[in-house]
């Protein structure tokens, strides 16, 4: 019975405050309301202020171009403390104030506990920070998107690599039993069940520090895989890698940035030459964000904290799908999003239909005479 | 096909399970004439990879070939740690040789912490590159794909150093001395046996055995670092029980035994479960045959 009054009572609330917005967008079409939300207070700060510093960066260059869509961007600042207890009552008074697109919130928990809220409203979310896979894949929130890449990014860069680029079929999984290495190797065996192109014919974890690993490599051949994925750090890497070519096994081997470190290279040797590992972008030779990173130091007189560049993409990319869009009407702004690429000082992007950014995050690299290149 | 994979398994068992009788063998007899769990012993194989690596870099910059590098790089492995297993002894314990039986175990461990910090500090907590001093040929076609040069060294080398080593305890003077000591020790002394020099000897050949093993596998495995021995210790340690420690054969089919399970565990079941099955093994073994495989009363030693 409670349970059915709740529902009811929510129910009315929503389409109250429905009403509520659709006639604030009526009559508030003289500015673009910006808001930004997340930690500005407490001991989180140093992660949330950063990206208020961004937005105020991007909005004066815009306004001072003129505004987007002839109109000018108006900031709207709000605190979540990093608290989803706080954060429904942050989104909550954005949403009143009539928002048209939220960039933030910081904090993956105080995230999901706002996005319902701008959901209900229809109001473009994207976070700099948040990098919770469920966020976008759950498929909860179709109005969220984010410019930092999510936990399991590397994995999905490793299994598209491998079968779209490389055109394996059957892939060993491996990893090291660790919190991070299995992590990724459930993502990258998820993934490549999903994808359907492959199979997954090995899955296990080695255990670390063990004498050697020739039964797990013997495994390997004998699932005749055609390629390995691990998830797990470069000592247990190497070994496995030098054991397999010992072994005459010359099938790639693709990892995580656990083992795009030179140590690796050091220790594999010859072994390492060829070896496939993802690891963050380099974007520190990009003008744009040379320009942001200056632009902050003269304005603010120090360097920019965490998530800076992510939270200037992030705006750019808002800013950029209004103007695109030729509206702030929600469906419009999602399609610009999704199909406008965008400069941004993390480079060229867009998002993708779960709302992760595509061209941001992590590369692949391969060792080449005894170094790791980008490949691009 | 399948009969090829088993084989595979098996020799992948027997070059890990060799691995494990070498520094097992260490384990068992200072077990066999002391009593003691000298469990500083795997920081001796870890400190044998280390002194190769340095030796063998030391010597390949010199411009030696391949093969003067390996045995010049082991045998001065070999001794250098065998002065440390002795050191030990001097002085971890032989001021503790009355003292009751918990005093030197304790001690043994306080070595075994000590070492590895040492070689940590002095060297690097880093992974280090092994060379492969052993040299890579391949054998003819269907066996070259099952064994590798290395895993072949390794079988051959421990085999021939078991045989060494029971000539040794079977028919020479100090051989007999040893067997006499850990028998009976005040009846060893009373005889004329020099006790304390006995002791000494055991712990450089067990020394000696455990370096050797570790220069073969790291030059095998390829890399190294100050914490291997804390494993392949534990692993020896558990082979020597579960063959019964003390014995000498004993150890060794212990360590091969330990080896196989691990790699058909692997090979059959899961990696996941290496460890599991080996220590399930113990457990079996143990409630089963309480003094281990080859283990028989306790007044029959080495």
């Amino acid at each position: 019975m409670m349970k059915r009054f709740g529902k009811l009572l929510l129910a009315t609330a929503i389409s109250a405050a429905m009403v509520f917005t659709a006639s604030g967008n009526v009559f508030a079409e003289d500015t673009i309301r910006f808001g930004v939300a997340g930690a500005h207070s407490g001991d989180l700060a140093s992660y949330g202020l950063p990206t208020v510093k961004a937005a105020e960066m991007v909005i004066e260059a815009a306004n001072a171009k003129g505004g987007v869509l002839g109109k000018k961007v108006e900031l709207l600042v709000e605190d979540d403390v990093c608290k989803p207890e706080v954060a429904t009552n942050t989104a909550t008074k954005l949403t009143s104030q009539g928002v048209h697109v939220v960039l933030g919130h910081i904090c993956s928990g105080a995230t999901k506990s706002a996005l319902g809220i701008y959901k209900d409203k229809k109001i473009i979310t994207m976070s700099p920070s948040a990098t919770n896979p469920a966020l976008t894949q759950s498929g909860d929130y179709p109005n969220f998107y984010r410019t930092i890449a999510p936990d399991d990014a590397q994995a999905h860069l490793e299994v598209d690599f491998a079968i779209n680029t490389l055109g394996l079929k059957k892939l060993a999984v491996l990893h090291d039993k660790g919190d991070y290495g299995k992590g990724l190797a459930e993502f990258a065996k998820q993934f490549i069940k999903d994808g359907g192109k492959a199979e997954v014919v090995l899955y296990e974890g080695v255990t670390p520090g063990a004498v050697d690993y020739s039964a797990v490599v013997q495994k390997i051949k004998r699932a005749k895989a055609d390629g390995v994925i691990f998830g797990g750090y470069h000592p247990e890497a190497s070994k496995i890698v030098m054991q397999m070519r010992k072994k005459k096994i010359k099938i790639p081997f693709i990892s995580d940035d656990g083992v795009k470190d030179d140590t690796f290279i050091k220790v594999a040797g010859k072994y390492a030459e060829g070896v496939y590992a993802t690891g963050p972008r380099d974007t520190t030779g990009n003008p744009l964000a040379q320009a942001a990173i200056e632009g902050h130091k003269t304005k603010y007189g120090k360097e920019p904290g965490a998530f800076f560049l992510n939270a200037y993409s992030a705006a750019l990319a808002l800013l950029n799908a209004i103007e695109k869009a030729g509206s702030t009407n929600y469906d419009a702004i999602s399609k610009a999003l999704r199909t406008e690429f965008v400069e941004t000082p993390l480079g060229k992007i867009r998002f993708d239909d779960r709302g992760d950014a595509i061209g941001i995050g992590f590369s692949m690299y391969q060792v080449k005479d005894g170094q790791y290149a980008e490949l691009k | 096909m399948d009969f090829e994979y088993f084989f595979e398994l098996l020799l992948g068992g027997l070059t890990r399970g060799s691995i494990y009788a070498l520094i097992a063998l260490g384990y068992t007899m200072v077990y066999g004439i002391i009593e003691l769990i000298n469990f500083a012993h795997g920081e001796i194989y870890m400190i044998g990879a280390f002194t190769a690596l340095i030796i063998a870099n030391v010597l390949t910059m010199m411009g030696l070939n391949h093969v003067a590098v390996l045995l010049l790089a082991t045998v001065i492995a070999v001794i250098y740690s065998a002065a440390y297993g002795f050191t030990i002894e001097k002085i971890a314990y032989k001021p503790l040789r009355h003292a009751p039986r918990l005093s030197p175990l304790i001690s043994a461990i306080g070595m075994s912490i000590f070492l590895q910090n040492y070689v940590l500090l002095a060297q690097t907590s880093d992974f280090l590159p092994f060379p492969s001093l052993i040299p890579e040929f391949d054998f003819m076609e269907p066996i070259s794909h099952i064994i590798s040069s290395a895993e072949m060294v390794i079988l051959v080398t421990t085999a021939v150093t078991m045989v060494l080593l029971t000539v040794l305890i079977k028919f020479t003077k100090i051989g007999k001395a040893m067997r006499a000591t850990a028998q009976d020790r005040s009846m060893a002394m009373l005889v004329g046996i020099n006790v304390n020099r006995v002791i000494s000897i055991t712990f450089v050949i067990g020394s000696s055995l455990a370096a050797l093993g570790g220069v073969l596998i790291a030059s095998h495995i390829g890399m190294i670092n100050f914490y291997i021995g804390f494993i392949a210790g534990i692993k020896a340690f558990t082979a020597a029980v579960l063959g019964g420690i003390g014995s000498i054969p004993g150890a060794v089919i212990g360590s091969l035994v330990l080896g196989c399970t691990e790699s058909f565990a692997t090979g059959y079941v899961s990696s996941d479960y290496e460890d599991v099955f080996a220590f399930a093994l113990l457990v079996l073994i143990l409630i089963f045959r309480p003094s281990g495989i080859l283990g028989r009363s306790t007044t029959q030693k080495v």
